[in-house]
């Protein structure tokens, strides 16, 4: 019993973060008919912005310190955060220690305008232009950002911890009357979830009870009767992309404590977000949220070893599995509408 | 000729022409000078072109007719290295039982994973091609071990069995793939000059089962069974009205284009005996998706253009280092040199993959027919009365757009 | 003089009306003039570097290179030799090798095995490379190996520690001075018994692939040789980012101990879930309980940050050991390029005069001559201690150290820390030893 319950503590904690990509490319998909291939770049570039940031913070400069050597017997060179002389050593630690939730605030300009520029400089252009010509084109920007990054920032993964409070994890077992130490989750990885969660419910409320919203909403049903309106539509689908990449970077940026980031981060997620995407129905929002949990949950079930002794290797097919069954049986994915990418 | 009508039998003779020479066209630089590092004609590299040549026109049938985009077709690919390398392992070092088999089993593959595919359409049909695709990929890395030699992929040993050579060959050195006693990586050097040519035996042989898939390719795309499958991509509801059933025709050209992929990993493993499980990861599969819709979706000699272009940026590029780099700006002055290396150095050696991105996004912005646009936009440029019969991008010419 | 009658004939009429041919059976083909393939010319001798330059691995592939490069340079002369001053054997004396002046060619392995070869081949089809070196996977090696032993070239290995590499796939034309699991298992095991006690549950977790499965073996027989139980063993596909559903049910299972056989990424990876799980905290049958990584690298142990922090670990090599030989080899590595060398670099460098030093011993390139001028080589001042290659299956045998992630770094660079230095007896297998079991050196091929 304890053993499934952790389990579906695990699917819920990784189903918000294939929930939280899926929702972004359904975003896009859904109001500009894109297929975007660089959705998980932009999820890769969120966590290089708590990267960044936490760079920014720690810039230092260096003190030769006499007493000390380095490993070619030269005097060592000591590193000092310039935030320690700004704020003193206690504050300049606190911000240092505070990187990641800080660069929230860094990232989501930084991934709106990227957004924006991704949207008027290059995905415009491919509206009318078949799914297959988007995804190369935007699988080839996917290619060279991140590229870029490892320019930069080298292929290995880069250590970007969570604060110093939200070390350690919190005991369930205890609290609901297992023994201790049977059902332990770790802090960060609870507020990634409500994270995601307010993120997602964000997203809702915002297409559901905002005038802007409700525009998008009609521009996706029928793009071309809401011009007609004389709306300007595509102001409102270039925010949409700017939101969109937002909410990828966001992901990005609360993820890194949880894994290290690196380059290909987002090439990882990429293709098991469209399996989601796409196992939830093209198009349908709350069909991707729905899909993204039910394969986290389904993927920590397959991972017990209890599981993998019955049926050998489950855990390393599992979500294709659930994919096709789920595809053969509902024929546009859980939520999907008829007629969507379906020629 | 052969059946073809004009131009077609002129394509055809053009990529027998560009096949034959390939070994002297590969090599427009002389050894030992400083371009001498973008000659790609070595066996290796040469097999691959056409080797790749033969998956892409495979995959073609399927997507450039039909319209079908499978993300999962290194699958196929894959199955058809590891039945080869099974062949080589318990039969004969012969190619020709080992290509049968691979096509064989890659055709069964194609069968059961078409038959269940191809209940969906669009996207939904490219996810499920896809996940099976990565569900072979994950289990011949992992609890397939046993049978497909997992991380270091599938390979010869001493002991096989080899039954129908036995004792033939010399214990100490595992034997080679051959056809009747001719070494697929045999190979003889011709010197003119400053120029050395490579003629190997394994490229020939490919390249003559490249053709003659070509010529296959072509007829299926002039005949009524084309004519069909064409049907299916630009309205398939129409056919439906009509009274036909479009599933066995799209099922036949995925079959066809899964056992064109077995041919290829057939003889990838007849070129070099071992097959690896990353031959079947998605970006294989995607890879040979970008080398069609690079060369141009539909036409016939754009699969093959763009398979070549990707191979050659992943074997030339990626080798070449700062070192060479500084040799070849070595008659600049210093300054000059540095600057330019560190210009040029960001796309080339390990940085590879920015280019290769790089001309993706170039390529699809400005030529949406792929490269054979490019060679109809260059050939139309010189005033040429028949452009489009000469570039080989006979059907281009009427969908430069292609389809999904 | 040419094997090829199939074109043979067409090619000398050719020739004969270009007027200036000449027709040589290449590389991959019997009877060369010289006997052996891409047999070098009089000034210069061609060495193929083919290391990962893109994929996860890319960092490392670059230090291998780094490595290369600094043996090339001190081979030619250039440099302050390095490690050529403390080498046993003085056969080099720094005017490349045989009196040829070093000369080196660069590929992309990717990671992958086929990759790997399309870049060895072109390495020895196109640049006429006479020995190829590098590598920083298990699958890698095997598959340029074997490649290596078709074509009759030799093949160092570069960072390789599957017991399949000298086990069941090894190849008489290649040569492993890298440890493996086997020898990981040997050193781990005591210093964990004297740190742990002898009374432990462990738990594994082991990435679904050969190099795992050679590991897991490895730690779990030597460590119950010392009296731990292995509770359970599980394997995580390679593919495999977020290891919470793996890490989790460890402590529901009554284990005191998490050996975790990952590396590269799924390393990172699944120690820095395990420390956020918070498992180095917790009391387990009355004992703290543990993480163990097999194999370490310096690369890794910085991607994963402060998690490492006390953790056991084996490694090939650090650039903290006092030798000489490792001191006068961090001292140009660091001089040049202002960092310290991890382990992959090392073993790079030292496979490079290993190979240069075979040549100049045996008065040829010729790999059959190679073969048997390393086999059953002894040697010492490469930073390992006393060294010999066995003759029965290419692996070196030499002291492991046995590492732990320091508790108060200096620098960057300074993430792990010597604990024990393991002599070679005690890592010593037979070479029937069953985790090795299976497979045939085969003969030396000259290309023949």
């Amino acid at each position: 019993m304890d053993a499934i319950i952790l389990q579906i503590l695990n699917g819920l904690d990784k189903g918000s973060a294939y929930a939280l990509i899926a929702l972004g490319l359904t975003l896009i998909f859904g109001t500009l008919g894109v297929v975007n291939f660089a959705h998980g770049a932009l999820f890769m570039i969120g966590a290089f912005c708590a990267v960044t940031l936490s760079r920014i913070i720690s810039v230092s400069h260096t003190v030769i310190d006499e007493t000390r050597t380095d490993f070619l017997g030269n005097p060592m060179k000591v590193e000092v955060p310039y935030v320690h002389g700004w704020f003193g050593v206690e504050t300049g630690d606190a911000l240092i220690d505070w990187a990641v939730p800080l660069s929230i605030i860094f990232a989501i300009p930084v991934m709106i305008l990227i957004g924006v520029i991704m949207e008027r400089g290059l995905i415009k252009h491919f509206y009318k232009r078949p799914h297959a010509d988007q995804i190369l084109v935007t699988f080839g920007l996917a290619i060279v950002l991140q590229e870029i990054i490892k320019y930069y920032y080298g292929a290995n993964p880069i250590p970007t911890p969570a604060p110093e409070a939200f070390t350690g994890s919190f005991d369930f077992g205890a609290m609901l009357g297992f023994d201790p130490n049977t059902i332990i989750y770790p802090y960060w990885r609870l507020v990634y979830f409500a994270f995601a969660a307010i993120i997602i419910g964000a997203v809702f409320a915002f297409l559901q009870f905002t005038t802007f919203g409700m525009v998008v909403r009609a521009g996706m049903a029928d793009r071309e009767t809401v011009g007609l309106l004389g709306i300007n539509i595509d102001k409102r689908f270039t925010i949409m992309f700017g939101l969109a990449a937002a909410v990828a970077g966001l992901a990005g940026v609360m993820y890194t404590p949880i894994n290290s980031p690196n380059y290909h981060m987002g090439m990882d997620f990429l293709v098991l977000s469209f399996v989601v995407v796409v196992v939830g129905g093209m198009g349908s929002l709350p069909g991707a949220v729905l899909a993204g949990f039910l394969l986290g949950i389904l993927e920590s079930f397959a991972s017990m070893r209890q599981v993998i002794e019955i049926i050998p290797g489950i855990n390393q097919v599992i979500i294709y599995l659930v994919a096709i069954i789920i595809l053969l049986t509902r024929p546009r994915g859980l939520m999907g509408r008829k007629g969507v990418m379906e020629e | 000729m052969f059946g073809l009508e004009k131009k077609d039998a002129r394509l055809l003779l053009l990529v027998l022409a560009l096949t034959m020479f390939a070994p002297f066209i590969l090599n427009p630089f002389p050894e030992g000078s400083g371009w001498a590092q973008f000659n790609a004609g070595y066996p290796d590299l040469m097999q691959r072109f056409v080797i790749f040549g033969i998956f892409a026109i495979g995959f073609n049938i399927l997507f450039g007719l039909t319209g079908y985009l499978s993300f999962g077709h290194a699958a196929f690919l894959g199955v058809g290295s590891y039945s080869a390398v099974w062949m080589f392992k318990l039969l004969s070092m012969n190619v020709l039982p080992a290509i049968a088999l691979a096509v064989v089993t890659a055709g069964i593959f194609a069968l059961i994973i078409g038959y269940v595919s191809l209940r969906r359409s669009g996207i939904y049909f490219s996810i499920l091609t896809l996940a099976f695709a990565q569900m072979s990929f994950a289990l011949a890395y992992s609890v397939l071990t046993p049978i497909t030699g997992g991380e270091t992929g599938l390979q010869l040993a001493l002991d096989d069995p080899r039954i129908l050579d036995g004792a033939a060959h010399a214990a100490g050195n595992i034997p080679v793939p051959g056809l009747f006693g001719l070494e697929m990586r045999d190979s003889a050097e011709l010197v003119l000059g400053a120029w050395v040519f490579t003629f190997n035996i394994g490229y020939y042989f490919s390249a003559f089962v490249m053709l003659a898939s070509f010529y296959l390719a072509i007829r299926i795309f002039r005949s009524p069974f084309g004519m069909m499958l064409r049907a299916i991509k630009s309205n398939q509801q129409r056919l439906n009205y009509t009274g036909l059933n479009p599933r066995p025709y799209t099922l036949a050209a995925f079959v066809i284009s899964g056992m064109y992929a077995g041919l290829a990993g057939g003889l990838m493993a007849s070129m070099d005996p071992l097959a690896g499980a990353e031959r079947m990861f998605w970006t294989a599969s995607g890879e040979v998706v970008l080398m069609t819709i690079l060369g141009g979706v539909g036409t016939l000699i754009g699969p093959v253009l763009g398979a070549g272009m990707i191979k050659y940026m992943e074997n030339i590029l990626s080798k070449i280092n700062s070192d060479i780099l500084h040799t070849w700006f070595a008659f600049l002055p210093d300054g000059l040199e540095n600057l330019l290396v560190t210009l040029v150095y960001p796309f080339i050696g390990k940085g590879w993959h920015l280019t290769l991105g790089i001309l993706f996004m170039l390529v699809v912005i400005f030529l949406p027919g792929g490269l054979v646009e490019g060679g109809q936009r260059i050939a139309k440029l010189f005033g040429r009365k028949k452009a489009k019969d000469t570039d080989g991008g006979a059907d281009a010419a009427n969908s430069t757009t292609p389809a999904e | 003089m040419s094997t090829g009658n199939f074109t043979r004939r067409g090619l000398l009429k050719t020739s004969a009306v270009a007027g200036a041919g000449l027709a040589l059976p290449t590389y991959l083909s019997a009877a060369n003039h010289s006997g052996f393939t891409n047999a070098p010319g009089d000034s210069t001798v061609t060495l193929g570097f083919n290391v990962p330059q893109s994929g996860p691995y890319a960092d490392e592939g670059a230090d291998e290179l780094r490595a290369y490069e600094l043996a090339v340079e001190h081979l030619n002369g250039g440099g302050d030799g390095g490690m050529m001053g403390t080498f046993s054997s003085d056969a080099l004396k720094g005017n490349g090798i045989l009196g040829r002046k070093v000369e080196y060619v660069t590929g992309d392995t990717q990671t992958k095995s086929d990759a790997a070869r399309a870049s060895a081949k072109s390495m020895i089809e196109k640049d006429g490379a006479v020995m190829i070196t590098g590598g920083s996977s298990s699958g890698v090696a095997v598959a340029v190996q074997a490649l290596c032993q078709e074509a009759g070239i030799i093949f160092m290995a570069g960072l390789t520690h599957s017991n399949d590499t000298t086990g069941k796939d090894k190849r008489a034309n290649g040569f492993r001075h890298f440890f493996n699991s086997y020898m990981s298992g040997a050193a781990l095991a005591p210093v964990l018994a004297a740190n742990y006690g002898t009374d432990r549950k462990a738990y594994h977790l082991t990435a679904d692939y050969n190099w795992g499965y050679t590991t897991e073996e490895a730690v779990k027989s030597s460590t119950e040789a010392m009296g731990w139980e292995t509770v359970a063993a599980v394997k995580t596909p390679l593919t495999q980012t977020d290891f919470s559903s793996y890490i989790a049910p460890v402590l529901q299972s009554g284990a005191d101990v998490l050996v975790l056989n990952h590396y590269g990424g799924n390393m990172v990876n699944s120690l820095t879930n395990a420390v956020q799980f918070g498992l180095r905290d917790k009391l387990v049958n009355d004992k703290n309980f543990e993480i163990i990584v097999p194999l370490y690298s310096r690369l890794m142990a910085k991607g994963a940050g402060a998690n490492v922090k006390g953790i056991f670990g084996s490694t090939n090599w650090h650039w903290s050991l006092t030798d000489e030989g490792s001191k006068a080899f961090v001292k140009s590595f660091g001089t040049k390029y202002g960092f310290p060398p991890s382990q992959a670099a090392h073993t790079c460098y030292v496979q490079t005069l290993l190979y240069a030093d075979a040549v100049e011993r045996a008065g040829s390139f010729a790999p059959c001559a190679v073969v048997e001028a390393l086999e059953g080589f002894e040697f010492d001042g490469l930073g390992n201690g006393k060294t010999l290659y066995r003759a029965e299956d290419h692996q070196c045998f030499k002291d492991v150290l046995v590492v732990k992630g320091k508790e108060n770094p200096d620098n960057e660079f300074d993430l792990l820390e010597i604990v024990e230095v393991t002599p070679a007896a005690q890592v010593t297998y037979a070479p029937d030893h069953p985790q090795f079991a299976g497979g045939a050196l085969g003969t030396c091929n000259n290309g023949a």
